[in-house]
C-alpha cells in the first residue's frame, strides 16, 4: 500500500487553511450545488480512505452507507418533520450502526474477501432498499424539505445551506485528520503495515478495525445525509455498486493514504461527470474505468502522491 | 399435484430455473477460484466476460448466422482469446504488488466493457432464439419440463466436471496445482510458468463466455447481465471458499436451489436470501463451507 507523503504537518496544515479560504469565496465563481456535491463527495471519499487509506482495508460496499444515510435523513425530514440538523444526526447513526453490522461480518475475513464480504453485503442492502415500504422503491423519496437549523436560517437558500455544508466538511475533515494522527491511527497504520506484529504487540486488532469500519461509515452517513439534503431526493442510485466503486476511484486518483486525496480525487471525478455527462451520454462509464486501469497501472500515488513526490524531489529532500 | 401446498408444476419449474442459475453460479466460481489460484487476482471482469460470451453468439447469430451449435464453441475461444490478451498487456504488470491493485484493475476493465458495450446496444436486452434441436418441453406429469432448459444444466454439469477432470488428473492439470502451490519451483522445474498463467486466465473467463453462450436463450442478452449475477458469485465465493474444485460446484448448485426455494416459499426474500446465507455462514465457520483458514 502507498504510504502517506512526507510533506511535513505545518505545511499541511497551511494548504488546509488556503483550501478553507478558496472554500469560503467559491459560490462568487462556481455554482454552489456543484461545489456542495464536490463537497459531499470529498468527505465521503475521505471516510472511505480512512479505511482504505490508513487501515489497509478495501471496502467495496460503501454506497450502502451513503445510500442509507440519505433515505433515513430524507424520511426524518419530510415524515416525521424534524430539523436538519436532527434528521443528519439520525442518518449518520443509522449509517454507523450498519458498519458495526457490516463491519462484524466483513472484519471475519482478509484481504480480497473482506472485498467481497462488504460488496455483497452492500447489494443484499440495495435489494432490501428496493423494496422495503419507506423507501419508495424505484422511485426513491421526492420533494424532501431542506427545513431551517435551530430554527433561525432556512436552508432553501442554496447560499444559506452551501455555508452549512462547508461548515459539516470542515468538521468532518477535521474529525478525520486528528483520527490519523492520534494513537489510534498509529495503531491503524501499524495493522496495515504488519498485522501479525501489531497483535504480537498486544492490540486487539479486530476491536480497531472494527471501531475504524464504524467510524468510516459513520462519516460516509454523514456525506450521504448532507448530499440528500442538497439534492431535495434519496435514490437507489446511492446505493448501487457503481457508487462504491466510485469511490474507490476518487480515493486511488486523488492519492489513498494522504490526507488531501481524497477531496482532490472527488473534485476531479464529479467536475469531470458534470462537465461531460450531456456530452459523451453513456460513455461516462468507459472513462471511469479508463481512468481506473491508468491510476492502477501507472499511477497508484494519485494526484496528491505524485504532486508531493515531485515536491520532495525538487528541494532535494532524501 | 401439490406438495406443502404448492403445486408441484410451479415448485418444479423454480428448482429448475434454481438449477440453471446454480449451474452458473458453479461455472463462474469455479473460474473466478482456478483463476485466484495461480493469478491472485480475483477477476472483477468476470461478470463482464459473461456478457461478452452471450452478446458474441448473439451478434455471430444476427450479423453472420452462425448458429448455436458453433457458438458455442466459438464464444469461449474468443472471449478467452480476448482474455489472454488482457493478462498478458494488463495483469501482468500487477504480480507482485498487493492483490487488490488485480481486483480494481479487473473492475476498472469491467466497466469499460460493460460502457462500451451499453453505448453500442443500449440496455434494453435482445433475445436469443432457442435452438430447433432443443425447442419445446416433455409433459412429465407432475411438470413440463422444457428441453432447452434441462440442457443448460446438463450442459454446464459436464463442463464443471470436465474442468474438474482436467485439475485433478491430467498433466496440465498436475502443472496448473504445482504452480498454485509453488510458482517458482515449478519455474525451475522447466515449466513455462507465465504461458501456464495467460493460458490459465484464457481458460477461466472461457468458462464464463460458454456460461454466457448457455445463457442467452434463457434470459435476455444485455450489458448488464453479467455484473448483478457477479456480486452473487462473489458471495457463492464467500459461502464455499476458494480452496476445492468440488466444494465449489457443489457451493453453486446448493445456492442455486435454496434461491429457487425461495421463490416459491417466499418470493420477497429471494434476491437476498444467497446474502442471507453469506452472514450465517461468517458467523458460523468463516473460512467458508471448504475453505482452508
Amino acid at each position: 500500500m502507498i504510504n502517506s507523503n512526507g510533506v511535513s504537518h505545518a505545511k499541511t496544515r497551511a494548504i488546509v487553511i488556503v483550501l478553507f479560504l478558496l472554500g469560503l469565496l467559491a459560490p462568487a465563481l462556481v455554482y454552489p450545488i456543484l461545489l456542495m456535491k464536490i463537497l459531499c463527495f470529498g468527505l465521503f471519499a475521505a471516510a472511505f480512505n480512512l479505511l482504505l487509506g490508513f487501515a489497509g482495508l478495501l471496502s467495496f460496499g460503501h454506497a450502502a452507507f451513503l445510500g442509507l444515510a440519505g433515505y433515513v435523513c430524507g424520511y426524518m425530514l419530510r415524515d416525521v418533520g424534524v430539523s436538519p440538523e436532527l434528521g443528519i444526526l439520525t442518518g449518520t447513526v443509522a449509517a454507523a450502526a450498519l458498519g458495526w453490522v457490516f463491519g462484524m461480518l466483513a472484519i471475519r475475513r482478509t484481504g480480497i474477501y473482506f472485498a467481497m464480504v462488504t460488496l455483497a453485503l452492500a447489494q443484499m442492502v440495495y435489494f432490501i432498499f428496493l423494496q422495503a415500504p419507506f423507501t419508495g422503491g424505484e422511485d426513491g423519496l421526492q420533494g424532501i424539505p431542506r427545513g431551517t437549523i435551530l430554527g433561525l436560517i432556512s436552508l432553501s437558500d442554496d447560499l444559506n445551506l452551501y455555508y452549512f455544508v462547508l461548515a459539516i466538511f470542515v468538521f468532518a475533515f477535521w474529525l478525520i485528520y486528528r483520527t490519523i494522527h492520534s494513537p489510534f491511527g498509529h495503531v491503524l497504520t501499524a495493522i496495515r503495515e504488519n498485522e501479525p506484529r501489531a497483535i504480537s504487540l498486544g492490540y486487539d486488532v479486530a476491536k480497531y478495525k472494527l471501531l475504524a469500519f464504524v467510524l468510516s461509515a459513520g462519516l460516509s452517513g454523514l456525506a450521504g445525509a448532507t448530499k440528500m439534503l442538497v439534492f431535495k431526493f434519496a435514490t437507489l442510485t446511492d446505493a448501487h455498486w457503481h457508487g462504491s466503486g466510485e469511490v474507490v476511484l476518487m480515493t486511488i486518483l486523488g492519492g489513498m493514504g494522504t490526507v488531501l486525496g481524497p477531496v482532490v480525487g472527488s473534485s476531479v471525478i464529479v467536475t469531470l461527470q458534470n462537465e461531460l455527462a450531456d456530452k459523451v451520454g453513456s460513455l461516462v462509464t468507459v472513462i471511469m474505468g479508463v481512468i481506473f486501469v491508468v491510476c492502477v497501472l501507472a499511477f497508484r500515488r494519485g494526484i496528491v502522491g505524485e504532486v508531493s513526490a515531485l515536491y520532495k524531489r525538487m528541494i532535494g529532500a532524501p | 399435484m401439490e406438495l406443502f401446498g404448492i403445486p408441484t408444476a410451479l415448485l418444479g419449474s423454480q428448482l429448475l430455473v434454481g438449477l440453471i442459475n446454480g449451474s452458473f453460479y458453479a461455472i463462474l466460481s469455479l473460474g473466478l477460484a482456478i483463476i485466484f489460484g495461480l493469478l491472485n487476482i480475483i477477476n472483477f471482469a468476470h461478470g463482464a466476460m459473461y456478457m461478452m460470451g452471450a452478446f458474441v453468439a448473439w451478434i455471430a447469430l444476427t450479423k453472420f448466422g452462425i448458429n448455436y451449435w458453433w457458438a458455442l464453441v466459438l464464444a469461449p475461444l474468443i472471449v478467452g482469446a480476448f482474455g489472454a490478451a488482457v493478462e498478458r498487456v494488463l495483469l501482468r504488470r500487477l504480480y507482485k504488488l498487493d492483490h487488490l491493485y488485480g481486483l480494481l484493475l479487473t473492475f476498472g476493465l469491467a466497466l469499460v466493457i460493460e460502457g462500451l458495450f451499453r453505448d453500442q446496444y443500449g440496455i434494453s436486452g435482445q433475445s436469443y432464439p432457442v435452438p430447433q434441436a432443443l425447442a419445446g418441453g416433455v409433459p412429465l406429469g407432475f411438470m413440463y419440463l422444457p428441453i432447452y432448459r434441462a440442457w443448460v444444466v446438463v450442459a454446464a454439469l459436464a463442463v464443471c466436471f470436465g474442468t474438474w477432470f482436467m485439475i485433478e488428473r491430467t498433466k496440465l492439470g498436475a502443472y496448473l496445482r504445482a504452480g498454485t502451490e509453488n510458482p517458482q519451483m515449478v519455474q525451475a522445474l522447466g515449466i513455462n510458468v507465465p504461458v501456464l498463467i495467460t493460458f490459465t486466465y484464457g481458460f477461466g473467463v472461457a468458462l464464463a463466455a460458454f456460461a454466457g453462450v448457455l445463457a442467452a436463450p434463457v434470459f435476455q442478452v444485455n450489458p448488464v447481465m453479467g455484473s448483478n449475477l457477479l456480486i452473487v458469485v462473489f458471495a457463492v465465493v464467500v459461502i464455499g471458499g476458494m480452496g476445492s474444485i468440488l466444494g465449489s460446484i457443489f457451493t453453486g448448485l446448493a445456492l442455486g436451489v435454496i434461491e429457487g426455494l425461495t421463490k416459491v416459499f417466499y418470493p420477497e426474500g429471494s434476491s437476498i436470501v444467497v446474502f442471507v446465507v453469506m452472514v450465517i455462514v461468517l458467523l458460523v465457520r468463516p473460512a467458508g463451507l471448504f475453505g482452508k483458514s
